[in-house]
């Protein structure tokens, strides 16, 4: 296992490198001179020529790619050109709510919708089925933000249980950190339920058919037991596959939601840098959700692994 | 023999069970009534939908909710109803007073527990055992069904274990509490005929040791003829006979049971044709293929599918390669159609050599040798009309569509189909049907040699024979040569005129059908003609084998 471990992480190094590679050349190869995009439609010349030295312009292309990694190895990535803030700095600051926002959701998700599943494949064809997918449906077609708006007005303004939004850090004590963070969570989790719920029901009726759970029948052991210890473990693969998906997607794209709830995440710096073709943040955010990917692919891998007995690398 | 005056440990009395809760569903079981008594083997009997395994599934309470239901008659368990049992009744019985193993090995166990742990659930749900009183139960157990390093296996995943270890971890796991009664659902179907010979003797040393009540399902006449004491023949749901054992096999009173037992191929070969000068259309020399695990890090893995293979076929004969499963004689015939590449080795279809030519040099090669595949469910396109299936090879060699359809009716007619079969689906077929759509699609292109893959093997007895005669016949009409593969010793016996015998890749002897099979040189081959269930049977002609006059052909 540990092995397969570095074997997995040191595969990884490549797609990194090329990932780092297209982020380099984004800038570089695009049309136009890269200090001129840089630095906006009014600048002056002495400004362009300071960005040029700055960033080695005038440097062959590889020595600057080279220059370029080494930074981002010391963690350098640059300067915010809107805000001159260091972008590691910047990005710093909103990992914390994102990757919280992202787990309270998956968690919450996971915990309802898997037994949601299970129970539609159970009583596949009854009502019950009808009514969990029902809902799923409706998990699915009701946007983010009109959920959101609701929860908001049903639970900050009307009852006056929880603040209308903002985020704090849970540094700051659990209380403030969860009454912030418990609507944001409901709203995103969602659609997530309404996936999940569907993949476990999907999964669970394939297992279902199969020869291992008639025989856990024959065996006279109670359903509760042939669902959870037979069947569920069996579908649990493509399962995993979308959870650990559904999670690197929440940490990279909540745009909706971070603005709904105003919360200072990476979704929200993303847009903004993208809208204020800020390049050096849009640089690190490729390279920071290229990162999420490989390192959730690699734990969906893993899960696998432990999963099933019968999958080795 | 069982004394026929005790209660009856299962007693089934005119069960009806119906498609759907509607009372006017039809009726998959019409009425059958049997019983099955302690230390006594009864050996349902009957060909595909003959609703055998629905019998039994009745009796576990296993029928799948709402979709098949038991509308009428009892089942009885020492005594107890089953059909209105509650589920929690039931679930109490299985286990303790029924067990039940099935035909796939493979699929039955759960993949993801150690089986060791399998066996653990049924003592943890009927038993009060604690940890330690359970695993030496199990690994007792485990003895009995004689597995070998019990520890070992115990902490195993099913798929480290080989389908006869499987199926022994199935029986160990249905017998631990040591049920009255023990539903053996085709059992042995799945496994090669050497592992079937250890499992059935199995069940009947446990059964012997433990006095159970065995209901043993299958198709197999010669399972029949090694493990019933007595039989029940089933067809389309109703009881057509019941005896004992001798009584059924050699005075059938019903012309269906006649009619099974009479396709039954015979062990003993067919009258050897004469000698061929016909010219050779396949031959295989030193045929090899090395399958290579490569790995990320360290050494890879070497599999000898196939090793040094050397086999000639003449025109208008047939050629049997027979072997178990793992023997290597797919692996050969795959090489020989070059769906696969062989490693080495030479491949001449008609005089000219095969093996190493590109695939697209290969292309015009390619009519001359065509394939039937085992299972003919999936083996055609379910999209596809039967006709443009059978036309889909003439089009590509540039015959038009208007006369390559043409050609697939008199293709279909040629195989005992209605020419108007070809706008039809495969789904509308049975599958013996569609095995003649299979044939009539290999015939398509006028090959020189057919290749059939365990081409019969899917097959109920009596279409299995019908499929063989046409084969027969198709040789004698056309000329063709067949490559024929199969586990089957009883069907290698009825068709071929030459016999390979395979095992782990190389050949092992060769030969003249009536000469190998009926003496054998090697010791490989007699273990094989000895574990084939049956063998003291002419089934066709209703006696012992001792009895006739020993066909000396």
């Amino acid at each position: 296992m540990l092995g397969y471990l570095l074997r997995r992480i040191f595969a990884a190094v490549p797609v990194m490198g090329v990932v780092a590679l297209f982020v380099f050349l984004l800038l570089r190869l695009t049309p136009g001179d890269p200090a001129a995009i840089l630095a906006g439609d009014n600048a002056t010349p002495e400004r362009l020529e300071r960005i040029r030295t700055s960033l080695g312009l005038n440097e062959p292309l590889i020595v600057q790619f080279i220059t370029w990694v080494n930074k981002l190895l010391h963690g350098d990535l640059g300067t915010s050109l809107i805000s001159n803030l260091p972008v590691m700095k910047m990005i710093g600051q909103r990992v914390e709510p994102s990757i919280s926002i992202a787990l309270s959701t998956i968690i919450l998700a996971v915990m309802v919708a898997v037994p949601l599943g299970v129970i539609a494949a159970w009583k596949h064809g009854t009502w019950i089925d009808r009514f969990v997918m029902g809902l799923s449906v409706l998990g699915f077609s009701v946007p983010v933000f009109v959920v959101g708006y609701v929860l908001i007005q049903v639970f900050a303004i009307d009852l006056r249980w929880v603040p209308v939004q903002g985020f704090k850090s849970i540094s700051a004590g659990f209380g403030p950190f969860f009454e912030r963070i418990i609507l944001p969570t409901c709203a995103l989790s969602f659609i997530y339920i309404a996936l999940i719920a569907r993949m476990t029901r999907a999964a669970m009726l394939d297992v279902l058919g199969e020869d291992y759970v008639r025989t856990a029948r024959a065996k006279g052991i109670n359903e509760v037991a042939v669902m959870l210890r037979h069947a569920l473990r069996n579908a649990a693969v493509p399962v995993i596959t979308v959870i650990g998906t559904g999670f690197a997607l929440l940490i990279s794209g909540v745009v909706v939601t971070e603005s709904v709830f105003n919360i200072p995440g990476i979704g929200r710096l993303t847009v903004d840098a993208v809208l204020a073709r800020d390049y050096p943040v849009i640089q690190a955010m490729i390279l920071l959700t290229s990162l999420i990917y490989v390192v959730v692919n690699l734990l969906i891998d893993v899960a696998y692994t432990l999963l099933d007995p019968r999958i080795r690398y | 023999m069982a004394d026929q005056m005790t209660n009856p440990v299962l007693d089934i009395n005119n069960l009806v069970v119906s498609v759907g809760k509607k009372p006017n569903g039809a009726k998959i079981i019409d009425g059958i009534s049997i019983q099955v008594h302690e230390g006594e083997t009864l050996c349902l009997v009957g060909e595909s939908g003959s609703g055998k395994s629905v019998t039994s599934l009745t009796t576990m309470g296993l029928l799948p909710k709402g979709t098949l239901v038991p509308s009428g008659g009892s089942v009885k368990l020492v005594g107890e109803e089953i059909l209105t049992a509650t589920d929690r009744r039931l679930r109490q019985l299985r286990a303790t007073k029924m067990a039940m193993i099935f035909q796939e090995p493979m699929t039955a166990l759960n993949p993801v527990v150690p089986v060791g742990r399998q066996i653990d659930e049924v003592l943890r749900a009927h038993t009060k055992l604690d940890a330690k009183a359970r695993k030496k139960r199990i690994l007792d157990m485990m003895e009995q069904v004689h597995l070998p390093q019990v520890e070992r296996i115990f902490a195993s995943y099913p798929h480290r274990l080989s389908g006869g270890q499987r199926q022994r971890i199935m029986i160990a796991m249905a017998l631990v509490l040591e049920p009255k009664l023990l539903i053996a659902d085709e059992p042995t179907t799945a496994l090669d005929v050497t592992t079937q010979k250890q499992i059935l003797s199995l069940i009947r040393e446990l059964q012997r040791d433990h006095g159970t009540a065995v209901l043993f399902i299958t198709h197999d006449m010669g399972v029949v003829a090694e493990i019933a004491d007595r039989v029940a023949v089933m067809r389309q749901g109703r009881l057509v006979e019941t005896g004992p054992l001798d009584t059924v096999l050699r005075n059938p009173t019903m012309e269906y049971t006649r009619n099974l037992l009479a396709a039954v191929p015979s062990l003993v070969p067919r009258p050897p044709r004469e000698e061929s000068k016909e010219p050779i259309v396949l031959e295989a020399n030193d045929l090899s293929k090395i399958y290579k695990e490569r790995a990320f890090f360290g050494k890879g893995r070497e599999v000898v599918a196939a090793d040094k293979v050397t086999l000639t076929l003449r025109k208008g004969r047939t050629l049997g390669i027979v072997g178990e499963s793992g023997s290597g004689k797919s692996t050969v015939a795959r090489c020989i159609v070059r769906l696969i590449d062989p490693t080495s080795g030479g491949v001449r279809l008609a005089g000219r050599e095969i093996s190493d030519i590109s695939r697209r040099l290969l292309q015009p090669h390619r009519q001359k040798i065509q394939i039937v595949f085992q299972d003919p469910y999936r083996s055609l396109n379910p999209r596809v009309t039967v006709g443009e299936s059978i036309a889909e090879g003439p089009i590509n060699y540039g015959v038009s569509h208007a006369n390559a359809m043409k050609r697939a009716r008199e293709l279909l007619e040629l195989v005992g189909l209605p020419a108007d079969a070809v706008s039809r689906y495969p789904h509308q077929f049975s599958g013996g049907q569609r095995q003649r759509i299979a044939i009539a699609r290999a015939l398509a292109l006028d090959p020189d040699v057919l290749v059939a893959d365990e081409a019969v093997s899917a097959l109920d007895v009596s279409v299995q024979a019908q499929v063989l005669d046409l084969l027969d016949e198709i040789q004698k009409r056309l000329g063709i040569a067949i490559l024929f593969i199969t586990h089957d010793l009883r069907v290698a016996a009825q068709i071929c005129d030459e016999v390979v015998v395979m095992q782990h890749g190389r050949v092992v002897e060769q030969g003249p059908a009536a000469e190998v099979l009926t003496h054998p040189q090697e010791a490989y081959t007699r273990a094989l003609l000895e574990a084939a269930p049956g063998r003291g049977w002419d089934f066709a002609n209703f006696r012992p084998v001792s009895e006739g006059v020993v066909a000396t052909a």
